[in-house]
């Protein structure tokens, strides 16, 4: 039977592990490669790299890191940041990356989504999505939010954008719902749901973790194939080993190390 | 040994020589027959589609090659399905080297496709590539076609229905999942593939 995965989401701003609360005040947390290595060894399904820095800088992701990281690692990992055509797929998957995960740029041209799907099959394709509960409560989605100041909010309805998405060839989708992000209070469970609901491909939870209680909700409640968390894990809040046990116990099926 | 992967423009080609690497075999990459011929074994990666991994093959012309080749061969993921006779990824003709025809995974909303993580395997047939593989350990899967239970099927995966997820015809085997991501499991299968007994085939 399939497992739940747990992934350990590392933000990445000039070749080092950063983490900030709800986007801002970033802080080291290492070196990539042996954040990478610590993850791996103590269990983690699969790690998200995200180049923070790359698409509000209007850049593309480093790959010297991508290679340094996928000779020493023997778990799939994905790369964000800046990936706005094919070419720059390409060369993020040679140098080693298992997937390559789309956001602002998905955004501000839809048909990027069918573009990498067509090169790579839509196994590789994982479109991001950041998304925020607005005063009228539809969720929207926003864009470019690797800097809060040049974060934009866009008229597109989140559940619209993963209908879309999947239309255009997403072959995974991580929903980051920023109101929970990085506040450790659990995951947006009713706006997971919702998401599900129109999501026939996988769906990572983002944004909330706190307890192992959360991860629980999130696969049990919300069905979610996986749940991506940073701070947790890097302040050493939750151990893997741990939280897997955890999961185990409660009847959710999990992979042992 | 002389291992070589044939780059067949598969985005994972990279991590596939890495994961040997870590092995201690430096693989190369190779585009032409004569070095595919000269290896001891021969992988065939393949991360994209059945039609455009196919046609790269047809046009490096290295099509009887792989079907003719004398040497261990591995494919790995869309490789591994293109060794079974049809896709129904693009309706194309494969290279045939194992009989049956790969067809897309039914989803359903509980089953989603793409199939993506980590899944256990049952063994079908005993063979010396899934050694030390045993019932509970997980691999690595991420694919939306997937090859039938035949005869040439040592281990089974399950997602809706069942599917090949490691097969072997004498020198000819292949693995769904991703070796080269698959931690232990997929260190185990490709020091075995690399391994002498590996030519001594399944066993009923």
């Amino acid at each position: 039977m399939l497992s739940r995965r747990i992934i350990p989401c590392l933000d990445v701003r000039d070749g080092r592990v950063v983490k900030g609360v709800r986007f801002r005040d970033h802080v080291d947390m290492g070196d990539i490669v042996d954040l990478a290595l610590r993850y791996r060894d103590e269990g983690a399904d699969e790690l998200v790299f995200y180049d923070i820095g790359a698409s509000p800088e209007g850049r593309s992701v480093d790959r010297d890191w991508v290679t340094r990281v996928s000779r020493l690692i023997d778990i799939p990992f994905c790369v964000a940041g800046g990936i706005r055509d094919v070419d720059t797929a390409r060369a993020v998957l040679h140098a080693g990356a298992d997937k390559i995960s789309i956001n602002t740029p998905a955004l501000e041209r839809p048909a990027l989504i069918g573009e990498l799907a067509e090169a790579f099959g839509v196994q590789c394709v994982v479109v991001g999505i950041d998304s925020i509960r607005e005063a009228d409560g539809q969720w929207r989605v926003r864009s470019h939010t690797g800097d809060p100041d040049r974060t934009r909010e866009l008229p597109v309805r989140t559940l619209d954008w993963i209908v879309e998405a999947q239309r255009r060839g997403a072959g995974e989708i991580v929903l980051n719902c920023m109101d929970s992000d990085g506040v450790r209070r659990g995951y947006d469970i009713v706006q997971l749901k919702a998401a599900r609901a129109v999501c026939g491909v996988p769906l990572i939870a983002s944004g909330g973790a706190g307890t192992a209680e959360h991860f629980a909700e999130a696969f049990a409640e919300a069905d979610v194939d996986g749940a991506l968390a940073a701070s947790v894990f890097h302040s050493g809040a939750i151990a893997i080993p741990d939280l897997k046990r955890e999961l185990k116990a409660r009847g959710i099926e999990v992979r042992d190390v | 040994m002389r291992v070589v992967i044939v780059d067949a423009g598969g985005a994972n080609t990279g991590s596939v020589r890495y994961a040997f690497d870590r092995l201690g075999v430096d693989a190369a990459l190779v585009t032409d027959a004569a070095s595919i011929r000269a290896a001891e074994r021969v992988v065939l990666p393949g991360v994209g589609t059945a039609v455009q991994v196919m046609a790269r093959l047809r046009e490096l012309d290295l099509v009887d090659t792989l079907r003719t080749l004398q040497v261990p061969l591995l494919g790995i993921c869309v490789g591994m399905q293109l060794l079974f006779s049809r896709s129904e990824e693009g309706n194309i003709d494969a290279l045939g080297l194992l009989p049956g025809r790969v067809v897309r995974l039914a989803g359903t909303p509980a089953l989603r496709v793409p199939h993506m993580g980590w899944n256990t395997m049952r063994k079908v047939r005993s063979s010396p590539l899934v050694e030390g593989i045993g019932p509970g350990d997980r691999a690595y899967f991420v694919h939306s076609y997937a090859a039938p239970v035949t005869a040439d099927c040592i281990l089974a995966c399950d997602h809706g229905a069942p599917f090949a997820a490691v097969v072997q015809r004498g020198l000819v085997a292949g693995t769904q999942f991703h070796p080269e991501r698959s931690g232990r499991v997929g260190a185990r299968l490709l020091r075995n593939f690399l391994s002498p007994d590996f030519a001594a085939g399944p066993t009923p």
